[in-house]
């Protein structure tokens, strides 16, 4: 109840895991977690689709659908008849989440 | 000896024209035929065309007041996107060809945390060129990323003047980059350290990061320094409904407008972990009940038809609007994904709108029948 964020599109395939770990190096909330012979999936609710595990995974044993989590660019991407999935946020003539459309994917806004 | 490696290298890094002295010889021969680069070129070898060899400038970990200055009109969004530092290498101290890479975007704020932290090390730092965005937010954009680090790399001929082959990038790059595409095209090795500059002297220690070091926090300080940046831009859409308001109706609904846009702005991302629920619309919404109810009653003073209707109208606009503001916060909060934000957004949105809705009409009704004299 009032969670939306149980479910995400991260999506991991250990067969294809060669435990180089990348992931876990690159998750900021600890989503993968080292196992023995291969990466384990940990805390999958927690991903925040910011997509660094899928771009770092040689293997492609991870896949993500990355995207910015931010409402205000969202909405000003619907509200200008734009693509909610494809709105990105910052550039050089877009303040935080403008709602400029050009690139795939960003995971932030005011954030660090 | 020396000569004939400089011929060696002599299509690369000495085209730069800068730090001879420092030059090693590349770890491998280059031989790039003039003119003749194409792809699959060798990794010391320039880029052709559009890439233009920039020159080494000189830093330090000095972080003086007018730096002080920059971070704190970056914070209040003065000048937002002119918050910049020139791309390129900049060697820290007196490093040599054996010295650490570092490797930053160009926004000062994230330059100046890197520059302190390695305060009294001999380093290099390559500046990406990410437009003047910070390291996360650019590598979720992709300007921080491969490509424009394939590219510095190579403009700043930093395969001439490091003798190892290895990148130390911050971790929050990595949605932005690839290190197996960046090994492929540039033969440079990339480690990712801590998400933040200020655990480097610790991690470099023994080049491995503690758990809470790859961890992404969200603490009160973290909150607190967005705030100034979140009122600035809250503020350019509250100003003119409030004075309109305020010579309209009423200045204490103008006041209940502006409590209602700063419980959002200023309130909320400080109560953010200690407010009910998962999802930012209902503990927006739950916040804005919070304050909004006391200021009602208050407000309402009496209990008759008018006052209980003011009451109503103000409970069913001001709430749904910190709860607009409260989703509007998930762009700046680092852990809500895209699939939970649009679930937010379709499930909460209309709510807010309709409640905002029926309570302007209710508004407009209690005015009517106020000037009609019945209530």
């Amino acid at each position: 109840m009032f969670d939306s964020y149980q479910e995400n599109t991260l999506r991991y395939y250990p067969e294809r895991c060669i435990n180089c770990k990348r992931c876990t190096q690159v998750c900021p909330h600890a989503v993968f977690a080292e196992g023995e012979a291969r990466a384990e999936l940990a805390k999958p609710s927690e991903c925040m689709e910011c997509g660094a595990c899928a771009l770092n995974c040689p293997t492609q044993a991870i896949e993500v659908q990355s995207g910015v989590g931010c409402a205000w660019a969202m909405i000003n991407a619907a509200l200008r008849g734009g693509d909610m999935d494809s709105c990105s946020c910052g550039g050089p003539d877009a303040s935080c989440c403008g709602g400029e459309k050009e690139k795939e994917k960003t995971p932030c806004c005011g954030a660090k | 000896m020396k000569d004939s490696m400089k011929e060696e290298a002599g299509c690369c890094a000495s085209s730069t024209g800068i730090l001879e002295k420092d030059k090693p010889s590349p770890a491998s021969p280059c031989t790039c035929a003039v003119g003749g680069s194409t792809a699959g070129q060798p990794s010391c070898c320039p880029p052709t065309g559009d890439v233009q060899q920039t020159p080494i400038r000189t830093t330090t970990s000095e972080i003086t007041l007018s730096h002080r200055l920059d971070h704190f009109l970056a914070r209040w969004g003065v000048n937002r996107m002119g918050h910049t530092v020139e791309p390129g290498l900049y060697p820290l101290g007196n490093p040599t060809p054996d010295s650490d890479v570092f490797v930053s975007a160009n926004y000062s704020l994230s330059f100046d945390a890197l520059r302190s932290a390695l305060a009294g090390r001999d380093a290099y730092i390559l500046v990406l060129d990410t437009k003047g965005i910070n390291v996360w937010c650019a590598a979720g954009k992709g300007t921080f990323g491969t490509d424009e680090l394939v590219r510095r790399i190579q403009s700043s001929g930093l395969s001439g003047i490091v003798r190892h082959r290895k990148l130390i990038l911050p971790q929050l790059s990595a949605p932005g980059v690839s290190w197996p595409d960046v090994l492929r095209r540039s033969g440079f090795l990339v480690e990712y350290g801590p998400v933040r500059a200020r655990d480097l002297p610790e991690y470099l220690e023994n080049r491995k990061a503690i758990p809470s070091m790859r961890r992404v926090e969200f603490p009160i300080r973290d909150r607190l320094v967005l705030i100034p940046v979140e009122l600035v831009m809250a503020f350019k859409f509250m100003v003119i409904p409030a004075i309109v308001l305020g010579f309209l109706v009423s200045w204490l609904i103008a006041a209940e407008l502006v409590l209602a846009v700063l419980t959002g702005t200023v309130l909320f991302p400080i109560l953010l972990p200690w407010l009910p629920t998962k999802d930012l619309s209902t503990k927006g919404l739950i916040l804005g009940f919070l304050v909004m109810t006391p200021t009602a009653i208050l407000g309402a003073g009496a209990f008759a038809p008018f006052q209980l209707a003011v009451a109503a109208a103000t409970l069913l606009i001001f709430p749904p609007i910190t709860a607009y503001l409260a989703l509007n916060f998930t762009g700046s909060t680092p852990f809500t994904s895209r699939t939970g934000v649009k679930k937010e957004i379709f499930r909460y949105v209309p709510g807010m709108a309709a409640m905002a809705g029926s309570g302007a009409v209710v508004a407009i009704i209690t005015g009517a029948l106020r000037i009609l004299g019945v209530i």
